[in-house]
């Protein structure tokens, strides 16, 4: 090959790169829960996307430190608290789609416009339907009374939807009300806090305890799981009970996104979560991972709907990460593992 | 020219050492930044419970690895007993099994609403707190589920030692009136303390490191707290300072070891090797030895392995699929060439600090080693500060000189992934090696040297070929080790790069455990074939042993 040639195929290939059309993500979304539909986007739209993903917190730091550099077009994470955090650092841009302002609902988007909710999740009571009525619950803060006594399982306090929990407490209910909830909730504690959310509910079904706090996908998971059997049955002896829903609605979180400051591809990057907030991907979600919708036209599926419908905390979820700290120090001091 | 070389090794070493442990010294330079309530809130709350559990945790898994090990190592090297072949590389597979893996696994057999105590219940018709069994989620749990998968390092270097050592002690102990027992204990176990302790080092690190199974059974100890403070809090001072705290910890532990040990030193006298004569094991005995080993066997591989099987045998057509052999090759690819880099540099510093000797050599190489003991994503995140630091003063430069734009070189790339791995994993390979070189003794050098071998060639024609059995030990747990790590690789890959173990903790993160099963198994089936190669390499590699053992 002589130099010519060589030439003419570097300039192809530098030209290539940058004609390509693709947009990078960061997402601390799992790769299961996230790359089905980033294959549905390229082939859609001929974008190409390429993917890292890993805890979110960590991703955030590594993004903060390539600078103006970072090769990250979109940071997708879970957890409002984790959003504020990522605004905070300085890794968003502000974007204004008339698309995004009229699929998500105001609470569920930064007032900034620097990060958008793409599902909703919500964190609730399961009791075991063969010792609990429902008529014996009612609110979050009730899980502080004497009648639970060794009676909830709930995880650790490292755990950011627990934080959130506690962080929406104590916007609800103010600092000093969340530390005496958080007291009285480790002693109402059936044991020492372990394991993940699905746990819980098979702690809960096998009789160690009453109740249990999870988010309601893991208990879809579990009903819909095809090679645990036993985890079938543990999800079916528990019944959801939406808290709170005389006051201020049951605790949701979301997973959501933005796009970041230095993105090198900020239209496809926006054009990304235009996508991600459409009909089809909404509908995906629910489906595929029993979230709920964050437009209120997508359709979520008959195994979510049998859960009942509920009014969701209307909170600006910013507060979520505004209290974190608090929450994790409350926690802390309340003896919360 | 021996003199030149000699004279750049020494800067060589400290400039290696400076290198590999920037993490650190990233880590390190937030403790001198001034904390804010944070820290105060954590001394007066959680610290002293990290500290109590993180000092049982390093007492419980000690005394586990060691029992293990030692026994397992001493019958398969020095007994003879119905299934001893098998055993000498059955031991060695816990090895391949990530520690979280074990944990995930068991927590499902017998965990309250396991089936274990479900079946239990049923049988019986008792309910919760109508009897005792042991909780899984413990402190208990967690040495257990850590022992049983580090005891194989106390077992490897343990085994190598007493394969290695020359049989005229042992024969004069034996003719000076001590038993079997009485040559174990009085003469073989003091002559492999080294090894037994770089093996036990190396186990006790990975404890302190050790992020999955901790935080999955719910333990508050070091590395839990570091992830909150940093991650939970956002408060990166207070969590360095907990760093250091543990990196303390960790020197606390090597120093008392040095000073134990004294001026001790460890070289074998004579160097007349024969084939060892086995101690012939009979009956009741026989049976004991047997039993000895089956059981971190069983409980360490078979258990696990067997209920990953099961799960993976509902699942693994859902998960066998193109993009799963790409993880496959990539693990592979990454795991060889970080175990044969690792080892290279291994013998570069160790080989310096036999020929140079001189505290700063002993200094630096002493820290080149110490990111064994930080958590992977302690190391990670001081890769990518410095990392990232580097690659924008180069593009900024760039940008102001030339008016272009380098981007990024070193962060996410494989680059940095595979430095991650040197500064976690060169004190493996740094340990197995210097323990080999240990048993060398420098009177073998000063013959080579007065016989006219330059110090390269003293490396290549007279060490070598002794140290086989070691470098293939260090290549090996390396290997398995990249195989494993979690953490450091997560963060730092490039886009679109995912290993095996990637897979895995995902699904099982998510609580998919069943569907992370076929992922978990192939990083085992993976880490066997080395094992079981490489195991038989060794028991071949002792000086005067015959190759059809």
């Amino acid at each position: 090959m002589n130099l010519k040639h060589l030439a003419g195929v570097l300039i192809f290939m530098m030209s290539a790169n940058v004609l390509a059309s693709e947009v990078n993500v960061y997402s601390g979304r799992k790769e299961n829960l996230i790359k089905p539909l980033l294959d549905r986007f390229t082939a859609q739209t001929g974008i190409k996307t390429n993917l890292v993903t890993a805890s979110a917190d960590k991703l955030l730091t590594r993004l903060k430190n390539e600078g103006r550099n970072t090769p990250a077009d979109v940071f997708i994470t879970v957890d409002a608290g984790r959003l504020y955090r990522a605004k905070q650092a300085g890794v968003f841009s502000s974007v204004d789609s008339e698309i995004l302002n009229t699929a998500v609902p105001d609470h569920l988007r930064d007032p900034d416009g620097q990060w958008v909710g793409l599902s909703q999740r919500a964190r609730v009571i399961f009791y075991a339907k063969d010792r609990v009525k429902p008529e014996q619950l009612s609110t979050y803060e009730d899980l502080a009374s004497d009648q639970w006594k060794r009676k909830i399982c709930i995880r650790g306090s490292d755990n950011i939807y627990n934080q959130s929990l506690v962080a929406s407490l104590i916007a609800a209910d103010g600092a000093e009300a969340a530390q005496q909830w958080s007291n009285k909730l480790v002693s109402n504690m059936a044991r020492p806090p372990k394991g993940g959310d699905r746990d819980q509910i098979k702690a809960a079904a096998a009789g160690q305890c009453d109740l249990a706090i999870a988010n309601t996908y893991y208990y879809g998971a579990m009903l819909t799981n095809k090679n645990d059997p036993a985890q079938v049955k543990a999800a079916q002896a528990m019944g959801v009970f939406w808290p709170n829903q005389q006051g201020r609605g049951s605790h949701v979180n979301i997973s959501g996104a933005g796009v970041t400051k230095y993105a090198k591809n900020p239209q496809n990057a926006l054009k990304l979560l235009e996508f991600l907030v459409s009909e089809e991907s909404q509908k995906w979600y629910a489906e595929v991972n029993f979230e709920y919708p964050v437009s209120g036209s997508a359709e979520i599926s008959e195994l979510v709907k049998s859960w009942g419908s509920f009014k969701s905390d209307k909170l600006n979820l910013d507060v979520l990460g505004k209290n974190n700290a608090e929450a994790v120090r409350t926690m802390d001091r309340a003896g919360w593992k | 020219m021996a003199i030149s070389i000699g004279k750049l090794w020494q800067p060589a070493i400290i400039l290696v050492a400076l290198v590999l442990s920037i993490p650190i010294l990233t880590i390190g330079g937030f403790v001198f930044e001034p904390s804010g309530d944070n820290w105060e809130h954590l001394k007066q709350t959680v610290l002293p419970e990290y500290l109590r559990n993180s000092a049982l945790l390093v007492l419980g898994v000690s005394i586990g690895t060691l029992s293990i090990g030692v026994s397992t190592a001493w019958l398969t090297a020095m007994c003879r007993f119905p299934g001893k072949k098998l055993f000498v590389w059955l031991l060695l597979l816990p090895l391949a099994m990530p520690a979280y893996i074990i944990a995930y696994t068991y927590t499902g057999l017998f965990d309250f609403a396991g089936p274990v105590q479900t079946q239990l219940r049923e049988w019986t018709g008792w309910g919760y707190g109508d009897y005792y069994f042991p909780e899984i989620r413990s402190l208990g749990g967690a040495i257990s589920m850590l022992s049983l998968v580090l005891y194989p390092y106390v077992y490897l270097l343990a085994r190598a030692a007493f394969l290695e050592q020359s049989i005229c002690v042992l024969e004069v102990s034996r003719t000076l009136g001590c038993g079997a027992w009485c040559s174990f204990y009085r003469v073989a176990l003091p002559l492999a303390r080294p090894a037994i302790v770089a093996g036990l080092s190396l186990a006790l690190m990975e404890t302190l490191a050790d992020y999955g199974t901790v935080s999955y059974f719910g333990l508050g100890v070091f590395t839990t707290g570091i992830f909150r403070t940093w991650f939970g809090m956002g408060d990166s001072v207070a969590a360095a300072k907990m760093a250091a705290l543990l990196l303390m910890f960790v020197f606390t532990l090597v120093v008392i070891e040095r000073v134990s040990r004294k001026q001790a030193k460890y070289h074998h006298t004579t160097n007349k090797y024969t084939q060892l004569p086995e101690y012939q094991l009979l009956g009741f005995r026989a049976l004991l030895a047997f039993f000895i080993c089956l059981l971190p066997v069983l409980f360490g591989f078979l258990v696990p392995a067997g209920q990953l099987t099961s799960w993976a045998l509902l699942t693994y057509q859902e998960m066998l699929n193109e993009s799963f052999f790409r993880l496959t090759v990539n693990t592979l690819l990454l795991g060889l060439s970080a175990a044969f880099l690792s080892v290279l540099l291994a013998l570069f510093l160790a080989y310096g600090k036999r020929m140079l000797g001189g505290r700063s050599v002993l200094v630096s190489i002493r820290i080149a080693a110490i990111g064994y003991a930080i958590p992977g994503t302690v190391v990670a995140v001081g890769i990518i500060i410095p990392f990232a630091w580097l690659d924008n003063t180069i593009d900024d430069f760039m940008r102001q000189l030339f008016d272009y734009s380098t981007g990024l070189l070193l962060s996410g790339s494989l680059f940095a992934v595979m430095f991650a791995y040197l500064v976690r994993f060169l004190a493996v390979s740094l340990q197995t090696v210097e323990s080999g070189l240990g048993k060398i003794k420098p009177s073998m050098d000063d013959a080579a040297r007065s016989l006219g071998y330059r110090p390269r060639e003293t490396l290549f024609k007279v060490h070598m070929p002794l140290m086989k059995g070691s470098l293939l030990t260090a290549l090996l747990i390396v290997f398995v080790d990249v195989m494993k790590e979690l953490p450091a690789t997560l963060i730092l890959r490039p886009f679109n790069f995912n290993t095996l173990a990637v897979r895995a903790f995902e699904l099982a993160s998510d609580e998919r455990l069943a569907d992370s099963s076929t992922a978990a198994l192939m990083i085992v089936v993976v880490g066997l074939l080395p094992v079981i190669y490489l195991s038989k390499s060794i028991s071949q590699s002792r000086a005067g042993q015959s190759n059809h053992e």
